[in-house]
C-alpha cells in the first residue's frame, strides 16, 4: 500500500479492491466459526438447566426408566410434593433465602457505599490503614471464616438464630472496595464543594446529592451481594440447625442427602432445584442492563 | 464558637439549617469515620475478632484428667500441638494435593474458555452474542449446591444422557464419578459456574478498549487473531489477573461441590478437600482447636498465594491508592 507511485496508478488501484474482495469472502466464512463456538459455549451452559426442567417434570418412576430428555407427566404431581414435603418446608426455605440475600444486601450494600465514600472523598488520619485491612479482607473471603465465625457465635449464645446467617454477610470487603473504585470516579469533588458552600451538612450531601449519583454502582454491588448470599452454602450449613431455617441451597442439600437412602426424595430434589433456578436467573436477565460490572475491571486501572 | 452569640448561631441555622463554620468543619473531620462506623463495627466482629479467637483457639487443647470413665475433658493451653497435627496430618496434605488436581483443570480452562468467549463476543463478525451472552452467563446465578446436584444426575449412570448414547451404543456406561475421571468432574462444575461471570468481567474490559487502538492495525491487514493476541489480551491483563486471582481463592474454598455430590459416590471421602475435613473435625470429632488450627493455616495459606500471585503480576491489579 505504501509504494504508490504516480507511474504506476493501475496495479495500486487493483491492490485494494481485490484485498478488499478477498477480506469479505474471508468475513463470510470466517463468521460461521466464532459463532459456532459462542453457540456451542451456550449449549454447554444450558444443557443442565435444561435437563432439570425436564426431569422436573417426570414421575418418580419415569425418572429412572425413560431417556433423561423425554418429558414425563409428573410435573403437577411433584409440584404438590414439593410444597407438601415437611410441612412446607420448601416454601419456607425460599422465603429464608430471599430473606438472608434480600435483607442483607440492602443493608450491606448501604454500609458498603458509606464507607467506599469516606475511603474514596475524605483525607483523614487513619485511612490507609482502614484501607489495607479492607484490602486483605479481600483476599481472606468469608467461607475460611465460616467456621470461627461459628466457634464465636455460639459462644455468645448466638448461633442457630436468623441472625447468625444475616449479620456475617453485611460485612463485604469486595463490597466496600467496589464502592471506593465507583465513588472515585463518579462523584466529583467541586460539587462537594459547593454543596457545602450553600451550607448542606455532610450527612445531607451524602443523601441528596451523592447516593444518587452512585446508584449505578450500587446496582452492581447489590446483585453481586445478592448472589453471592444466595448461593451461600457453608456459612447457614455450619450456623443452623433447625431445618425450617435453612435456606434453599442447605434445604436441597438435605433432600439430596437424605435422597440416597432413600429414592422418593430425588424428585423432590431435582423440582425443588429447578423451581429454585427461575427467579434468580429472571432477576439477572432484568438487572443485568442496569449493572456496571466494568465497575471490578475498570477499577485496576486506578 | 466563642466569636459568635448564641442567637446568631441559632439565627444561622435557622436560615441554612445547618450548625456553624467551625462547628461544621469539625463535623467535616468526623463525617468520614462515621460513614465508617458500622463497616468497621461489623469487620471487627465478623472478621477480625473470629481470627483472633481462632487464633487463640488454636493454641488450646483437650486433655483427659481423673482417668478411666469418669475422666474429665479439660480445655488446657498446649501451645503448637495442634498445628504440628494439622502439618503432620497425612490426610490434610492428600486434601491439598487433591484441590491441586482439581485446580489445574479448573482454573486455566475457565480462564482460557472466559477469554476466548469474551474475544469471541467482541468480534465485529460474530452472529448471535446477544444470545450467547446471556446464556454463558446463567450459571452464575446458580447456586453451587444447585449446579452439583444438576450435573450430579448429568453423571449419575441411571439418569446420564451421556451414559444413555454410550449404552445404546453398546460401550456400557460412563464412570464419571469414578477414580480419576471424578477430578474433571467436579472442575466441570466449578467450570460450568465460573465461566460466565469471568467472561463478562474480561469482556466488559475489552469494550472499554477505544476501538481506534485497533482500527488503525485491522487498516494495516492484521487479522482478527493478531489483533487479539498484540492488542486486547495485553490490554485486558488487568482483568485476567483479576479473574485469576479469584479463581485461585475459589479453588481453595472448594467445598459446596463435593459435599454435594458425596451421596451419589464412594470416591469423596470425608476429608476430600481441605475445608470438609476442617468441618468434620469441628462437627464430627468435635475437635475444635484443630479445626481452629488448621482453618488459620488455609486463611493463612490462602492470604500467602494471593499476595505471591499478586507480587508475580507487578501489583498490577490492586495497587492503586491515590
Amino acid at each position: 500500500m505504501t509504494t504508490t507511485t504516480p507511474t504506476t496508478p493501475m496495479p495500486v488501484d487493483k491492490r485494494p479492491r481485490l484485498q478488499h474482495e478477498m477480506r469479505t469472502t474471508g468475513r463470510r466464512r470466517g463468521r460461521a466459526i466464532p459463532t459456532a463456538i459462542l453457540l456451542l459455549g451456550a449449549f454447554y451452559t444450558l444443557l443442565p438447566v435444561a435437563w432439570v426442567i425436564i426431569a422436573a417434570s417426570k414421575s418418580r418412576s419415569e425418572l429412572f426408566s425413560t431417556f433423561t430428555f423425554a418429558p414425563g407427566t409428573g410435573l403437577w404431581e411433584n409440584l404438590q410434593n414439593l410444597f407438601a414435603y415437611g410441612d412446607g418446608q420448601y416454601g419456607q426455605w425460599a422465603l429464608n433465602s430471599l430473606f438472608y440475600a434480600g435483607l442483607g444486601s440492602v443493608l450491606s450494600t448501604l454500609i458498603s457505599t458509606m464507607a467506599g465514600f469516606a475511603l474514596a472523598k475524605y483525607e483523614f488520619p487513619g485511612r490507609q490503614a482502614i484501607f489495607y485491612a479492607i484490602l486483605g479482607g479481600v483476599l481472606l473471603p468469608g467461607i475460611t471464616l465460616a467456621i470461627p465465625q461459628y466457634l464465636l457465635m455460639s459462644k455468645m449464645g448466638m448461633a442457630g438464630s436468623y441472625w447468625s446467617v444475616l449479620l456475617p454477610t453485611l460485612i463485604s470487603p469486595f463490597s466496600i472496595y467496589l464502592a471506593r473504585v465507583y465513588a472515585m470516579s463518579s462523584v466529583p469533588t467541586e460539587m462537594m464543594e459547593a454543596a457545602r458552600i450553600d451550607g448542606a451538612s455532610e450527612a445531607r450531601m451524602f443523601v441528596s446529592l451523592v447516593l444518587p449519583m452512585m446508584v449505578p454502582g450500587m446496582v452492581t454491588v447489590f446483585m453481586l451481594q445478592f448472589v453471592g448470599t444466595w448461593n451461600n452454602f457453608l456459612l447457614p450449613y455450619v450456623m443452623l440447625s433447625n431445618e425450617r431455617m435453612y435456606p434453599l441451597t442447605v434445604g436441597l442439600y438435605t433432600l439430596l442427602s437424605k435422597g440416597s437412602g432413600e429414592p422418593a426424595l430425588y424428585s423432590l430434589a431435582i423440582t425443588g432445584a429447578a423451581l429454585s433456578i427461575i427467579p434468580l436467573v429472571l432477576l439477572m436477565l432484568f438487572l443485568q442492563r442496569f449493572w456496571r460490572l466494568d465497575l471490578i475491571s475498570g477499577g485496576l486501572k486506578g | 464558637m466563642s466569636t459568635e452569640t448564641p442567637q446568631t448561631d441559632a439565627a444561622s441555622m435557622l436560615v441554612t439549617g445547618t450548625a456553624p463554620p467551625q462547628n461544621r468543619r469539625r463535623r467535616r473531620r468526623l463525617a468520614p469515620y462515621v460513614f465508617l462506623a458500622p463497616s468497621m463495627l461489623l469487620f471487627v466482629a465478623f472478621l477480625a475478632v473470629p481470627i483472633v479467637y481462632a487464633v487463640y483457639l488454636s493454641l488450646r487443647g483437650f486433655r483427659l484428667t481423673g482417668g478411666g470413665a469418669f475422666g474429665q475433658r479439660r480445655e488446657v493451653f498446649v501451645g503448637f500441638a495442634n498445628y504440628v497435627s494439622t502439618f503432620t496430618d497425612p490426610e490434610f496434605f492428600a486434601g491439598f494435593t487433591r484441590l491441586a488436581v482439581y485446580g489445574a483443570i479448573a482454573i486455566p480452562l475457565t480462564l482460557g474458555l472466559a477469554l476466548l468467549f469474551a474475544l469471541l463476543l467482541d468480534l465485529p463478525r460474530a452472529k448471535a452474542t446477544r444470545f450467547s451472552r446471556t446464556a454463558i452467563f446463567i450459571p452464575y446465578a446458580v447456586p453451587g449446591v444447585v449446579a452439583s446436584l444438576l450435573w450430579g444426575f448429568l453423571y449419575l449412570p441411571s439418569t446420564s444422557p451421556f451414559s444413555y448414547i454410550t449404552e445404546q451404543l453398546g460401550w456400557g456406561t460412563i464412570g464419571f464419578l469414578d477414580g480419576t475421571m471424578l477430578f474433571s468432574s467436579v472442575a466441570n462444575i466449578a467450570i460450568w459456574s465460573g465461566v460466565g461471570f469471568n467472561m463478562i468481567i474480561i469482556y466488559t474490559s475489552l469494550r472499554g478498549i477505544p476501538s481506534d487502538v485497533y482500527e488503525a492495525a485491522r487498516l494495516d491487514g492484521a487479522t482478527e487473531w493478531q489483533i487479539a493476541r498484540k492488542i486486547k489480551i495485553p490490554l485486558v491483563a488487568p482483568a485476567l489477573v483479576l479473574t485469576g486471582i479469584f479463581s485461585l481463592i475459589g479453588t481453595l474454598q472448594l467445598y459446596g461441590e463435593p459435599t454435594t455430590l458425596r451421596p451419589m459416590t464412594s470416591e469423596i471421602s470425608q476429608t476430600w478437600v481441605p475445608l470438609m475435613k476442617i468441618y468434620r473435625d469441628a462437627f464430627v470429632r468435635d475437635d475444635l482447636p484443630l479445626a481452629a488450627a488448621s482453618s488459620v493455616v488455609l486463611a493463612v495459606g490462602t492470604l500467602l498465594v494471593s499476595l505471591l500471585v499478586l507480587r508475580l503480576v507487578q501489583k498490577r491489579a490492586f495497587g492503586d491508592d491515590s
